[in-house]
């Protein structure tokens, strides 16, 4: 045993601090475990109390692994299963624990033992021969004679990782144009978003549109595209309609919506979180992730939160058969900023 | 083998087959009367230990049957309102987990639960050793380590939430690629890169799979080992007390006492999840059902953790974006990336910091009482001031509404509180931390407060002020207060740029100082209180309270 009782050297090693004398740990007091054998005996009968709780906790957890089994294709059983679960398991797993926690509180001698720290550093001796092995392998390498060698060799290990960059190249393709395209084009009819129940497109008629309604979009045959999810992250539209006269339509936008109806895109210009709560009274956007304010009023202009730029509008018309179509695709990038955002035009077909 | 004698029972014979192939007893002899000291404040990092522990079990659990893959599937399992719904494997294999493998929905909640406790367990360990100087000489690298298993512990949460590919941690994947995006010149490319294309792409469920499971928890593996491996060589610190000196370590050897005591404490944190995850859901991710980049309801956050990102990302006024030669700035967005890096460096530099400006480069093995270095535990305040006025403002659309106030409002605090809160925090924890060290001179010099009523000869009332035991004595005069060391000449006897600034900032961070009692101010009071025992009128002395 490397540790002593500190009654032993009391005194001698204990430093002084601001004048004051150490006055060495205090006497350890007897637990009553420790000097009555009739409290021991108790003490050990909770103790297995509580290891017997355990038990009983682990039998009860496998008896409802079977008990409270659900019909094969149900999950009738399954809040009162896992709540079984949750006490059988708390009850055998914290039987032990506090089983065990006992024991040492309660019977293991729980006198508090010294040690002694060792200085961190080795000693002299150590650090001499470190440093003589050090100096022999110095020599024999000849790591320090041979510079050529030496710097060659760093050279070459420098070099050596880059081909483990190069192929994580193909982790992606380069962003080319794809953030300044979206499935929206001249002619492509607006559609109610189903959400992810797949089924048939379901077009917009412009009398549909209400005042006061908003309508949830996506651009036609999404579906059949490559990357359906892809396209939605980017063509996502909000359809509403404001009594033109509450619209402070720009003079170059005027025909952008049809009869005061209004597309705007759906991904926030922040972080890109979808923008899905409309207020019909203010006709206020708000994206519920940071709370980012748009106006619909006035082209979706931020008016409160961290967006920047306003959510870009999609102009719309009508077809032949009376269904909403886009005119052309955004005329900007949706979503957030990004470093390239006004390198090059977007797509205008 | 110079084995004396041969083993005849079975436990004998183990031992031996051990002790010859591996020589345990070695390992016995060394860390088996391995001293720890017992306090409850140093079985914080005990609970994020054993959370991993437990996130290492149930996450291989799962791995069993979750399918890292963004396939298309249409859901025909036993929950009924996603029937027929469109959906990735990843998240059709969560609802299998949750409804159709027994116990399991019971492990993907412990696994949830375990994550959530694991990152409260680390930060309180961190606010536990900073606030005590544990990070102090020599450890200092211990300390950068802990760091970066907070920095991992995030990645790993992070990293995990996404996997089921709902619609809350889809949108948290958004947020992560519009944090992308913002970064000047390479942050579209790290976005491709990251999603395999455009989001949300069909690789980043796999990838983040493998980060998950392999990558982050090997490194934070690897982190822990280097983190304990640290404690055998340091020895642990203790606190202050009667008995305790910078060359001892007091408390329980590991075999029995500490193993019996941490064994069973592994066993209650696993009970307490165990019970967390029987009796409270969490995460239900089949009530937000599969990723679509379109719906998000009101009232979204992400896990408490990430809370504070979220909530930056909530306060800072969009005009911070702007365009130079039509590049666009997002300080918007990016500067939640600068302030998690402001904050995890801040730390990571502060030990040394520390040292320059007390020129204190000592081993510290005595914990510093919070109150003792008014300073620091201010600065620590502030510091988790900010963090909180953050992490609350990721709420703030949920208090807006529970207060009936104007959400506008509510982000407009918490903006000021941005600035103000940390300075608030640091000014009032100063000063209290100062009055308490006053009040420790008073009990040392003058005796606690006993409540009983004395009656001097001339008729005064007063009230018997009696002398603490000299162990607790100690532990409120043995302390180390740091003080302002005034700029000194170098060796060419000139006093550098360098020096001066130090000067300037450990004026500011020391000057106000609680001086501990020394030996000859409690001589002096106790010659005090003996005089007016005896009936005089001298007023004790009140003690020196200065620089």
């Amino acid at each position: 045993m490397t540790s002593k009782h500190l009654t032993a050297e009391a005194g001698s090693q204990l430093e002084q601090v601001n004048g004051h004398t150490n006055p060495g740990l205090p006497e350890h007091k007897p637990r009553i475990t420790d000097s009555s054998p009739q409290a021991e005996r108790i003490t050990e009968r909770q103790i297995a109390g509580w290891f017997i709780l355990s038990m009983i906790g682990t039998i009860g957890f496998i008896v409802s692994y079977f008990l409270f089994d659900s019909e094969p294709g149900t999950y009738d059983n399954l809040r009162l299963q896992n709540t079984a679960f949750g006490i059988t398991s708390a009850a055998a797993l914290a039987g032990i624990g506090i089983g065990v926690i006992l024991w040492a509180r309660q019977l293991i001698p729980d006198a508090e033992v010294v040690e002694s720290r060792h200085d961190i550093a080795g000693s002299e001796e150590d650090q001499a021969v470190a440093v003589e092995i050090l100096n022999q392998a110095k020599e024999e390498s000849g790591i320090a004679r041979r510079p050529f060698l030496r710097n060659t060799l760093i050279a070459a290990v420098a070099l050596a990782p880059l081909p483990a960059i190069l192929v994580f190249r193909d982790l992606g393709p380069l962003p080319g144009d794809s953030l300044f395209k979206t499935l929206w084009g001249p002619g492509v009819r607006l559609c109610q978003d189903p959400g992810m129940v797949p089924e048939e497109d379901r077009y917009i008629r412009a009398e549909e549109v209400t005042i006061g309604s908003a309508f949830h979009v996506i651009p036609e045959k999404m579906h059949e595209s490559e990357h359906p999810l892809d396209e939605k992250a980017k063509a996502a539209v909000l359809l509403m309609r404001v009594d033109p006269r509450e619209l402070n339509t720009d003079p170059e936008k005027e025909d952008w919506g049809v009869d005061g109806i209004v597309a705007y895109s759906k991904i926030c210009t922040h972080v890109g979180c979808p923008v899905a709560l409309y207020e019909h009274q203010t006709h206020h956007l708000l994206c519920p992730c940071h709370q980012s304010t748009f106006d619909v009023t006035n082209h979706c202009a931020v008016i409160f939160g961290p967006a920047k730029r306003p959510l870009p509008q999609l102009p719309i018309a009508v077809d032949d058969e009376g269904y909403l179509v886009a005119q052309r695709d955004f005329p900007e990038p949706v979503g957030p900023t990004f470093w390239e955002i006004n390198m090059r035009e977007t797509s205008v077909e | 083998m110079t084995m004396t004698h041969e083993p005849t029972t079975a436990v004998g014979k183990a031992a031996n087959f051990a002790e010859t192939r591996v020589g345990a007893s070695k390992m016995v002899r060394e860390f088996g009367r391995k001293i720890f000291p017992s306090h409850w404040s140093f079985m914080l990092g005990e609970v994020a230990l054993y959370t991993f522990i437990i996130l290492v079990l149930t996450g291989t659990f799962l791995t069993f049957w979750f399918k890292p893959a963004m396939g298309h599937a249409i859901y025909e399992g036993p929950y009924v309102p996603l029937q027929g719904v469109e959906m990735s494997e990843a998240f059709e294999s969560t609802l299998a987990i949750s409804f159709e493998v027994r116990g399991g929905l019971f492990i993907r909640q412990m696994h949830h639960w375990a994550a959530l406790l694991f990152m409260v367990a680390v930060s309180v360990h961190a606010l536990r050793i900073f606030f005590t100087g544990a990070y102090r000489r020599p450890r200092e690298i211990n300390w950068m380590v802990g760091i970066a298993l907070i920095a991992l512990g995030m990645g790993a949460g992070f990293t995990g939430y996404s996997l089921p590919d709902d619609v809350l941690s889809g949108n948290g994947l958004r947020i992560i690629d519009g944090l992308l995006k913002s970064i000047p010149l390479v942050g579209t490319y790290i976005s491709f890169f990251l999603f395999g294309g455009e989001f949300p792409g069909v690789d980043i469920i796999s990838r983040l799979y493998t980060l998950h499971i392999m990558i982050v928890p090997a490194l934070i593996i690897a982190f822990i080992a280097i983190h304990l491996m640290f404690v055998v060589i340091h020895k642990h610190t203790q606190w202050p007390g009667a008995g305790h000196t910078n060359r001892n370590v007091v408390g329980e050897p590991v075999l029995p006492t500490f193993a019996a005591k941490g064994g069973g404490f592994f066993f209650m944190i696993f009970a307490l999840l165990g019970f967390l995850s029987g009796i409270f859901s969490i995460n239900a991710v089949w009530a937000y059902g599969p990723y679509d980049p379109s719906p998000v309801s009101a009232g979204t956050q992400p896990d408490w953790y990430i809370g504070w990102m979220d909530g930056y990302l909530r306060i800072v006024p969009g005009w911070l974006e702007f365009y130079v030669f039509g590049l666009p700035l997002s300080l918007n967005i990016n500067t939640a990336l600068l302030a998690a890096l402001v904050l995890f460096g801040a730390m990571a530099i502060w030990p040394f910091f520390e040292a320059w400006l007390t020129k204190d480069y000592r081993e510290h093995h005595i914990l510093d009482r919070p109150r003792n270095n008014p300073t620091r535990t201010a600065v620590g305040v502030a510091a988790v001031v900010w963090y909180a006025v953050m992490w609350a403002a990721a709420s703030g659309d949920l208090m807006a509404v529970f207060f009936h106030m104007s959400l506008n409002d509510m982000i407009y605090i918490f903006r000021i509180m941005f600035f103000l809160g940390p300075i608030l925090g640091f000014i009032i924890t100063k000063r209290i931390c100062l009055g308490l060290q006053r009040k420790d001179r008073e009990i040392v010099l003058h005796g606690y407060e006993s409540g009983e009523i004395i009656r001097l000869p001339h008729g005064e009332f007063q009230e018997r002020h009696k002398p603490l035991d000299p162990h607790k004595l100690w532990k409120l005069m043995a302390y180390e207060s740091p003080r302002y060391i005034p700029a000194e000449p170098g060796p060419d006897g000139k006093i550098s740029k360098g020096e001066k600034r130090r000067a300037t900032i450990a004026k500011y961070f020391y000057e106000d100082r609680v001086a501990p009692v020394t030996k000859e101010e409690l001589d002096a009071a106790h010659h005090d209180h003996h005089a007016l025992e005896s009936g005089s009128h001298e007023a004790g002395s009140r003690g020196s309270i200065g620089h």
